[in-house]
């Protein structure tokens, strides 16, 4: 017999812990998301630098979009915290062994990445603002001048992409006390999933691409230019179908990862061996086997293998599972994580 | 908050010999379970004397019972955060809030630069931090004000049966060193690596 009673009654840390709900779990997938749009966008970036048609590439329509979804993860994080009138403490420091200060500052260079990114193409997206603000479009044409600054500007956002996609891992993974964490493949694979789920969410945005002419006011144009249409004609076959395949990539590499950390997990040490038990055979193994692995991977993979042999017609639908997946990723690791525990060696 | 906690056995005995720490100093605690009775005085004391708020605890009663009958065994022990040597709340807090304090070389939260991001929380392998209902993670500070005037924290000085011993650990002569020189002992998760800083006599 091996039994521990404890008086400790702490709101959110007993009988479990459960100080993350959702904010976390949102607030990392829209970090990944963006992280892979960033990647995806400065790829594009640098090929439109070389030369190639700048229309060819969704991927450099879309960082107004990028901005608006790391707002909505900021606002994520921003309601996650406990005493949020010092939350500008974060900005008057720089604390090296924590991956969230390292995270914070990265956030403001991504930031001004987006930012940058988006003055290529607003001020003809969305001429309300263009005309009202000659500065944007002066900067925007400077910016344009030259094929240096864009592949300047390309380096910047598949870095800080990079950077970002991988700290929503490390953020989880430097914590000992959470055996479930304890990976440092949670970074690439947060980063892999980010790419398939930047790569979806362009999917899913380029099916609302406006319609002609685009609406240019105050209001219509400010929604259209979040994803500034690429022009009279839809995206060409071969963009949509290189885009399918490179989520095919992703998809395969994710699978992969997810594949290596649970041998990770289940060669180490009991508490890791009783961490993968939460999401492999435990309460959270639905979610894992269900809705990241099945309807997250698997079902797209194969969704998207017969578009690309054009069996079946294309649609959004495999987009919108792999969105799914890539949430109930970061649901599952926040939660479970939470819930595993170093295990007391003389409870084995 | 109670400032007449008196140390039963004389500051002559504290075993910070009665004197405030000095920047060389690094506290830590001895707790004898062959004398706990688990009475709760500590977890009491404590809350009275850092006001802690209702529903909460920064220290409290533990009760491992292990064996087969008629061999059975139990250990009760007081816990409380650890003053890890090294602590991963301070190194994965963002803000500084969380670190490492002279003299004693103790582990305290700053409220007024505490985000509230629980990060800390998360990297505590002993669950020994909570959320203060002000917004701020909160957490035992082994009574840092009054230890560094050389008084034992209050858990300390309210044991009845005498089982809890505070001091500096590299302080060769100070009794908890003299104690775990004699005694057997163990720490919480020593695999955690965490290196803790309050120890338990067997």
């Amino acid at each position: 017999m091996f039994e521990i009673t404890t008086t400790r009654h702490n709101p959110l840390i007993d009988p479990s812990l459960a100080v993350w709900s959702w904010e976390i779990p949102v607030y990392l997938f829209a970090g990944g998301l963006v992280a892979g749009m960033m990647i995806l966008g400065g790829l594009a970036m640098l090929r439109a630098a070389r030369g190639d048609d700048p229309r060819t590439y969704f991927s450099l329509h879309t960082p107004l979009l990028a901005f608006v979804l790391i707002n909505l993860g900021m606002g994520a994080l921003f309601l996650d915290l406990a005493h949020k009138l010092y939350v500008w403490r974060v900005f008057l420091t720089f604390q090296p062994g924590s991956p969230m200060s390292w995270g914070s500052w990265v956030l403001i260079a991504v930031y001004g990445a987006l930012l940058a990114s988006a003055l290529i193409r607003l001020p003809q997206a969305w001429p309300w603002l263009g005309q009202r603000v000659p500065l944007l479009q002066r900067l925007s044409d400077w910016l344009l001048a030259s094929a240096g600054r864009v592949k300047a500007l390309g380096w910047a956002n598949i870095a800080l992409g990079t950077g970002l996609g991988i700290y929503t891992g490390i953020l989880l993974n430097t914590m000992v006390a959470r055996p479930l964490w304890n990976s440092a493949i949670l970074g690439p694979l947060f980063l892999v999933s980010g790419l398939s789920a930047g790569a979806a969410a362009m999917h899913v945005a380029s099916i609302f691409l406006p319609r002609r002419p685009p609406p240019q006011g105050m209001i219509g144009g400010a929604v259209s230019a979040l994803c500034q249409q690429l022009g009279d004609e839809p995206p060409e076959r071969r963009t949509v179908d290189g885009l399918i395949r490179a989520d095919l990539l992703f998809l395969a590499v994710e699978l992969v990862l997810l594949g290596l950390l649970v041998v990770n997990l289940q060669t180490s040490s009991a508490s890791h061996i009783a961490a993968a038990a939460l999401i492999v055979s435990g309460p959270y193994a639905w979610a894992f086997w269900g809705v990241i692995i099945a309807l997250g991977i698997l079902v797209p993979l194969a969704l998207q293998g017969l578009e690309l042999g054009h069996r079946i017609p294309h649609t959004i639908l495999p987009a919108l599972l792999v969105l799914v997946g890539g949430f109930a990723l970061r649901w599952v690791m926040v939660n479970a994580g939470q819930a595993s525990h170093i295990v007391h060696a003389a409870g084995l | 908050m109670l400032t007449s906690f008196a140390a039963p056995n004389g500051g002559a005995q504290c075993p910070t010999g009665g004197r405030a720490g000095t920047d060389m100093s690094r506290f830590g605690m001895v707790i004898d379970t062959r004398k706990c009775v688990g009475c709760m005085d500590c977890v009491v004391a404590c809350q009275t004397e850092n006001d802690v708020p209702a529903g909460y605890c920064r220290d409290w009663i533990t009760t491992e019972v292990r064996g087969q009958f008629p061999a059975v065994s139990m250990e009760i022990r007081s816990e409380r955060c650890n003053h890890c040597d090294n602590p991963p709340c301070v190194s994965c807090c963002p803000t500084g809030a969380s670190h490492v304090a002279e003299p004693g070389h103790v582990v305290l939260v700053t409220a007024d630069k505490c985000i509230g991001c629980k990060a800390c929380i998360a990297a505590c392998p002993y669950d020994a931090r909570y959320v203060h209902p002000d917004g701020y993670v909160d957490k035992c500070t082994f009574c840092h004000h009054r230890t560094k005037e050389g008084k034992d924290p209050a858990c300390v000085s309210v044991c009845p049966t005498h089982c809890m011993y505070f001091g500096d650990l590299d302080d060769p002569k100070s009794k908890v060193n003299e104690l775990l020189r004699t005694r057997k002992f163990h720490t919480l998760l020593p695999e955690a690596g965490t290196r803790p800083r309050v120890f338990y006599l067997t």
